[in-house]
Protein backbone atom coordinates (compact mmCIF):
# COMPACT_ATOMS: atom_id res chain seq x y z
CA UNK A 1 0.00 0.00 0.00
CA UNK A 2 1.56 3.61 -0.84
CA UNK A 3 1.26 6.66 0.93
CA UNK A 4 1.43 10.03 -0.01
CA UNK A 5 2.24 12.82 1.65
CA UNK A 6 0.93 16.28 0.30
CA UNK A 7 4.01 19.39 1.34
CA UNK A 8 2.94 22.80 1.18
CA UNK A 9 4.85 25.82 1.91
CA UNK A 10 4.32 25.93 5.65
CA UNK A 11 3.61 22.33 6.59
CA UNK A 12 5.21 21.15 9.47
CA UNK A 13 3.79 17.22 10.48
CA UNK A 14 4.77 15.88 6.98
CA UNK A 15 7.80 14.33 7.50
CA UNK A 16 6.14 13.14 11.19
CA UNK A 17 3.31 11.53 9.13
CA UNK A 18 5.71 10.29 6.77
CA UNK A 19 8.35 8.54 9.65
CA UNK A 20 4.83 6.53 10.89
CA UNK A 21 3.94 5.30 7.13
CA UNK A 22 6.82 4.83 6.04
CA UNK A 23 9.34 3.63 8.85
CA UNK A 24 6.87 2.16 11.42
CA UNK A 25 4.83 0.19 9.11
CA UNK A 26 7.35 -0.29 6.30
CA UNK A 27 4.97 1.09 4.06
CA UNK A 28 6.18 2.72 0.61
CA UNK A 29 5.80 6.43 1.00
CA UNK A 30 6.34 9.65 -1.22
CA UNK A 31 6.43 13.17 -0.61
CA UNK A 32 4.24 14.93 -2.77
CA UNK A 33 5.32 18.52 -3.35
CA UNK A 34 1.84 21.21 -3.50
CA UNK A 35 2.83 21.62 -7.57
CA UNK A 36 2.86 17.98 -8.17
CA UNK A 37 -0.56 16.84 -10.06
CA UNK A 38 0.11 13.25 -10.58
CA UNK A 39 -1.15 10.99 -7.78
CA UNK A 40 -1.69 7.98 -10.10
CA UNK A 41 0.48 5.72 -8.10
CA UNK A 42 -0.54 6.53 -4.77
CA UNK A 43 -3.41 4.48 -2.31
CA UNK A 44 -3.66 7.12 0.13
CA UNK A 45 -3.14 10.20 0.52
CA UNK A 46 -2.33 12.16 3.40
CA UNK A 47 -2.74 15.54 4.13
CA UNK A 48 -0.66 16.86 7.09
CA UNK A 49 -0.80 19.46 9.43
CA UNK A 50 1.08 22.74 9.59
CA UNK A 51 0.72 26.15 8.10
CA UNK A 52 -0.07 25.87 4.43
CA UNK A 53 0.90 28.92 2.67
CA UNK A 54 0.88 30.23 6.51
CA UNK A 55 -2.68 29.78 6.76
CA UNK A 56 -3.22 33.40 4.99
CA UNK A 57 -6.92 34.37 4.68
CA UNK A 58 -8.08 31.13 6.41
CA UNK A 59 -6.52 28.20 7.41
CA UNK A 60 -6.35 26.13 4.74
CA UNK A 61 -8.39 28.80 1.79
CA UNK A 62 -5.10 28.95 -0.74
CA UNK A 63 -3.93 25.09 0.08
CA UNK A 64 -7.26 24.59 -1.77
CA UNK A 65 -6.17 25.72 -5.26
CA UNK A 66 -2.85 23.90 -5.05
CA UNK A 67 -2.30 21.13 -8.39
CA UNK A 68 -1.61 18.68 -5.53
CA UNK A 69 -5.19 19.31 -3.89
CA UNK A 70 -6.85 19.44 -7.35
CA UNK A 71 -5.13 15.77 -7.70
CA UNK A 72 -6.45 14.78 -4.13
CA UNK A 73 -10.10 15.80 -4.89
CA UNK A 74 -9.84 13.54 -7.58
CA UNK A 75 -7.98 10.79 -6.08
CA UNK A 76 -11.15 10.87 -3.25
CA UNK A 77 -14.11 11.11 -6.06
CA UNK A 78 -12.58 8.15 -7.32
CA UNK A 79 -13.11 6.06 -3.80
CA UNK A 80 -9.48 6.18 -2.80
CA UNK A 81 -8.76 7.56 0.64
CA UNK A 82 -7.80 10.65 1.92
CA UNK A 83 -6.70 11.91 5.46
CA UNK A 84 -6.59 15.45 6.64
CA UNK A 85 -4.46 15.94 9.84
CA UNK A 86 -4.95 19.22 11.74
CA UNK A 87 -4.69 21.43 8.58
CA UNK A 88 -5.28 18.71 6.44
CA UNK A 89 -8.10 18.44 7.87
CA UNK A 90 -9.34 22.48 7.63
CA UNK A 91 -7.47 22.36 4.07
CA UNK A 92 -10.42 19.07 3.08
CA UNK A 93 -13.60 21.28 3.99
CA UNK A 94 -12.34 24.59 2.05
CA UNK A 95 -11.66 21.92 -1.13
CA UNK A 96 -15.55 20.96 0.00
CA UNK A 97 -14.50 17.13 0.20
CA UNK A 98 -15.78 17.42 3.90
CA UNK A 99 -18.50 19.27 5.44
CA UNK A 100 -18.79 22.82 7.37
CA UNK A 101 -15.53 24.50 8.66
CA UNK A 102 -12.91 24.72 10.99
CA UNK A 103 -13.07 28.19 13.07
CA UNK A 104 -11.11 30.20 15.80
CA UNK A 105 -11.11 28.10 19.45
CA UNK A 106 -13.90 28.75 21.99
CA UNK A 107 -11.51 30.88 24.32
CA UNK A 108 -9.04 32.36 21.39
CA UNK A 109 -6.28 30.14 22.98
CA UNK A 110 -3.81 28.17 20.64
CA UNK A 111 -4.13 24.22 22.31
CA UNK A 112 -1.55 22.16 22.57
CA UNK A 113 -2.42 19.26 24.89
CA UNK A 114 -3.45 15.64 25.31
CA UNK A 115 -7.09 14.95 24.73
CA UNK A 116 -9.45 11.82 25.24
CA UNK A 117 -11.23 11.08 22.16
CA UNK A 118 -14.02 8.56 21.87
CA UNK A 119 -14.04 6.18 18.49
CA UNK A 120 -17.45 6.00 17.16
CA UNK A 121 -17.18 4.32 13.77
CA UNK A 122 -15.17 1.51 13.77
CA UNK A 123 -16.17 -0.43 10.72
CA UNK A 124 -13.95 1.99 8.52
CA UNK A 125 -10.65 1.39 6.78
CA UNK A 126 -9.45 4.41 9.64
CA UNK A 127 -10.74 2.58 12.43
CA UNK A 128 -10.88 -1.16 12.26
CA UNK A 129 -8.55 -1.80 14.80
CA UNK A 130 -10.46 0.22 17.00
CA UNK A 131 -12.78 -1.32 18.96
CA UNK A 132 -16.32 0.43 19.14
CA UNK A 133 -16.54 3.43 21.89
CA UNK A 134 -13.06 2.57 22.80
CA UNK A 135 -11.14 5.91 24.65
CA UNK A 136 -8.06 7.09 23.15
CA UNK A 137 -5.45 9.65 23.82
CA UNK A 138 -3.87 11.98 21.36
CA UNK A 139 -2.54 15.41 20.97
CA UNK A 140 -3.99 18.39 19.77
CA UNK A 141 -2.17 21.39 18.39
CA UNK A 142 -4.49 24.69 16.71
CA UNK A 143 -5.64 27.36 17.47
CA UNK A 144 -8.56 27.19 14.89
CA UNK A 145 -10.10 23.92 15.65
CA UNK A 146 -13.44 24.62 16.60
CA UNK A 147 -15.77 22.55 14.03
CA UNK A 148 -18.93 24.56 12.87
CA UNK A 149 -21.25 23.45 10.28
CA UNK A 150 -24.65 24.88 9.89
CA UNK A 151 -27.82 23.04 11.81
CA UNK A 152 -29.14 21.17 8.97
CA UNK A 153 -25.53 20.02 7.89
CA UNK A 154 -25.30 18.66 11.53
CA UNK A 155 -27.99 16.81 11.78
CA UNK A 156 -27.24 15.30 8.46
CA UNK A 157 -24.09 14.52 9.29
CA UNK A 158 -25.20 12.38 12.66
CA UNK A 159 -28.06 11.09 10.87
CA UNK A 160 -25.61 9.56 8.37
CA UNK A 161 -22.87 8.67 12.12
CA UNK A 162 -20.15 10.90 10.31
CA UNK A 163 -18.73 12.11 13.44
CA UNK A 164 -15.81 9.10 13.95
CA UNK A 165 -14.19 10.88 17.05
CA UNK A 166 -15.75 12.99 19.49
CA UNK A 167 -13.96 15.11 22.46
CA UNK A 168 -14.94 13.38 25.71
CA UNK A 169 -13.50 13.04 29.04
CA UNK A 170 -10.98 10.28 30.31
CA UNK A 171 -13.98 8.30 31.10
CA UNK A 172 -15.98 8.53 28.20
CA UNK A 173 -18.36 11.26 28.88
CA UNK A 174 -18.98 13.68 26.33
CA UNK A 175 -20.00 17.04 27.03
CA UNK A 176 -19.21 20.92 27.57
CA UNK A 177 -16.55 20.02 29.67
CA UNK A 178 -14.61 17.61 27.74
CA UNK A 179 -14.87 19.96 25.07
CA UNK A 180 -11.43 21.78 24.48
CA UNK A 181 -12.16 24.07 21.68
CA UNK A 182 -16.09 24.62 21.30
CA UNK A 183 -16.78 22.07 18.63
CA UNK A 184 -20.10 21.62 17.96
CA UNK A 185 -21.19 18.08 19.48
CA UNK A 186 -17.61 17.74 20.25
CA UNK A 187 -16.81 16.49 17.25
CA UNK A 188 -13.14 16.09 16.24
CA UNK A 189 -13.03 13.73 13.54
CA UNK A 190 -15.79 13.45 10.79
CA UNK A 191 -15.52 11.47 7.28
CA UNK A 192 -17.54 11.75 3.95
CA UNK A 193 -20.23 9.95 3.45
CA UNK A 194 -18.74 6.91 1.52
CA UNK A 195 -16.11 7.01 4.32
CA UNK A 196 -12.96 7.34 2.05
CA UNK A 197 -12.50 10.79 3.18
CA UNK A 198 -11.36 11.30 6.88
CA UNK A 199 -10.37 14.55 8.58
CA UNK A 200 -9.57 14.84 12.24
CA UNK A 201 -8.11 17.93 14.27
CA UNK A 202 -5.97 15.48 16.82
CA UNK A 203 -2.61 14.37 15.59
CA UNK A 204 -2.60 10.01 15.15
CA UNK A 205 1.13 10.50 14.02
CA UNK A 206 2.65 12.46 16.65
CA UNK A 207 1.40 9.50 19.49
CA UNK A 208 2.44 6.20 17.33
CA UNK A 209 6.00 5.67 18.25
CA UNK A 210 6.32 4.67 21.85
CA UNK A 211 9.21 6.84 21.93
CA UNK A 212 6.88 9.47 22.46
CA UNK A 213 4.64 8.22 25.15
CA UNK A 214 1.45 6.71 23.88
CA UNK A 215 0.87 5.36 20.54
CA UNK A 216 -3.04 5.42 19.76
CA UNK A 217 -2.32 7.07 16.95
CA UNK A 218 -0.74 3.73 15.14
CA UNK A 219 -4.18 1.89 14.78
CA UNK A 220 -5.64 4.43 13.18
CA UNK A 221 -2.45 3.95 10.02
CA UNK A 222 -2.85 -0.20 11.00
CA UNK A 223 -6.67 -0.06 10.31
CA UNK A 224 -5.47 1.29 6.93
CA UNK A 225 -3.57 -1.53 5.91
CA UNK A 226 -5.16 -4.07 7.10
CA UNK A 227 -8.26 -2.73 5.23
CA UNK A 228 -5.93 -3.00 2.12
CA UNK A 229 -5.32 -6.66 3.01
CA UNK A 230 -9.14 -7.36 3.54
CA UNK A 231 -9.52 -5.56 0.19
CA UNK A 232 -7.44 -8.04 -1.52
CA UNK B 1 -18.65 56.67 -28.47
CA UNK B 2 -17.93 52.45 -27.52
CA UNK B 3 -17.70 53.63 -23.88
CA UNK B 4 -19.16 49.67 -23.19
CA UNK B 5 -16.05 48.51 -24.81
CA UNK B 6 -13.32 50.23 -23.04
CA UNK B 7 -12.29 48.39 -20.08
CA UNK B 8 -12.40 50.18 -17.05
CA UNK B 9 -10.77 50.03 -13.87
CA UNK B 10 -12.65 49.58 -10.79
CA UNK B 11 -11.47 49.87 -7.00
CA UNK B 12 -13.20 47.74 -4.85
CA UNK B 13 -13.76 47.58 -1.08
CA UNK B 14 -14.55 43.70 0.36
CA UNK B 15 -16.09 43.40 3.61
CA UNK B 16 -16.09 39.90 5.33
CA UNK B 17 -18.17 39.03 7.84
CA UNK B 18 -18.51 36.66 9.90
CA UNK B 19 -22.67 34.87 9.72
CA UNK B 20 -24.84 35.84 12.58
CA UNK B 21 -24.79 31.81 13.72
CA UNK B 22 -21.05 31.63 14.04
CA UNK B 23 -19.60 32.50 17.51
CA UNK B 24 -17.30 35.12 17.49
CA UNK B 25 -14.81 34.93 20.59
CA UNK B 26 -12.23 37.77 19.52
CA UNK B 27 -15.62 39.88 19.13
CA UNK B 28 -16.44 38.81 22.42
CA UNK B 29 -12.81 39.54 23.83
CA UNK B 30 -12.47 43.20 22.12
CA UNK B 31 -16.24 44.15 23.46
CA UNK B 32 -15.17 42.91 27.04
CA UNK B 33 -12.00 45.04 26.48
CA UNK B 34 -14.23 48.19 25.35
CA UNK B 35 -16.49 47.29 28.54
CA UNK B 36 -13.35 47.86 30.67
CA UNK B 37 -12.21 50.99 29.28
CA UNK B 38 -15.51 52.58 30.47
CA UNK B 39 -17.67 51.76 26.76
CA UNK B 40 -20.00 49.87 28.90
CA UNK B 41 -22.88 50.74 26.47
CA UNK B 42 -21.08 48.54 23.90
CA UNK B 43 -23.06 45.69 22.67
CA UNK B 44 -22.55 43.16 19.82
CA UNK B 45 -19.08 43.65 18.65
CA UNK B 46 -18.05 41.18 15.59
CA UNK B 47 -14.49 41.11 13.62
CA UNK B 48 -14.25 40.76 10.19
CA UNK B 49 -12.22 40.89 7.26
CA UNK B 50 -11.32 44.28 4.92
CA UNK B 51 -9.86 43.77 1.32
CA UNK B 52 -9.50 46.30 -1.40
CA UNK B 53 -8.38 45.68 -4.75
CA UNK B 54 -8.36 47.04 -7.60
CA UNK B 55 -9.56 45.10 -11.35
CA UNK B 56 -10.19 46.12 -14.75
CA UNK B 57 -14.21 45.22 -16.30
CA UNK B 58 -16.01 46.24 -18.75
CA UNK B 59 -18.62 47.81 -16.50
CA UNK B 60 -19.73 47.76 -12.98
CA UNK B 61 -21.87 44.57 -13.63
CA UNK B 62 -18.65 42.79 -14.79
CA UNK B 63 -16.88 44.24 -12.00
CA UNK B 64 -19.24 42.88 -9.52
CA UNK B 65 -20.04 39.55 -11.09
CA UNK B 66 -15.91 38.93 -11.25
CA UNK B 67 -15.78 39.83 -7.36
CA UNK B 68 -18.87 37.53 -6.02
CA UNK B 69 -16.76 34.89 -7.83
CA UNK B 70 -13.25 35.88 -6.20
CA UNK B 71 -15.85 36.24 -2.65
CA UNK B 72 -17.25 32.49 -3.52
CA UNK B 73 -13.97 31.07 -4.36
CA UNK B 74 -11.36 32.43 -1.92
CA UNK B 75 -11.97 35.54 0.01
CA UNK B 76 -14.80 34.38 1.98
CA UNK B 77 -16.09 30.69 2.93
CA UNK B 78 -19.69 30.78 2.18
CA UNK B 79 -19.46 27.88 5.49
CA UNK B 80 -19.04 30.58 7.78
CA UNK B 81 -19.16 34.30 6.31
CA UNK B 82 -21.03 36.49 4.18
CA UNK B 83 -19.48 39.86 2.15
CA UNK B 84 -20.51 42.82 1.42
CA UNK B 85 -18.57 44.61 -1.94
CA UNK B 86 -18.66 48.59 -2.38
CA UNK B 87 -17.09 49.12 -6.09
CA UNK B 88 -16.20 52.83 -7.48
CA UNK B 89 -14.62 54.14 -11.11
CA UNK B 90 -11.20 55.18 -10.93
CA UNK B 91 -11.29 57.87 -12.81
CA UNK B 92 -8.02 57.97 -14.89
CA UNK B 93 -6.40 61.18 -13.42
Amino acid sequence: MKFGVLVFPGSNCDRDAAMVVRDLLKQPTRMIWHEDSDLSDIDVVIVPGGFSYGDYLRCGAIARFSAAMNATKRHAEQGKLVLGICNGFQVLTEVGLLPGALVRNRDLHFICDRVSLKVERTELPWTQEYHPNDIITLPIAHGEGCYYANAATLAELEANHQVVLRYCSATGEVGEASNPNGSLNNIAGICNRQGNVMGMMPHPERASDSMLGFTDGLKLFQSVLQSAAIAV
Amino acid sequence: MELSSVPQTYHAQVFVTLRPSVLDPAGTAVQSGLHHLGFSSVDGVRIGKYVELTLEATDEADAKHQLDQMCDQLLANPVIENYRIELNAVVPS
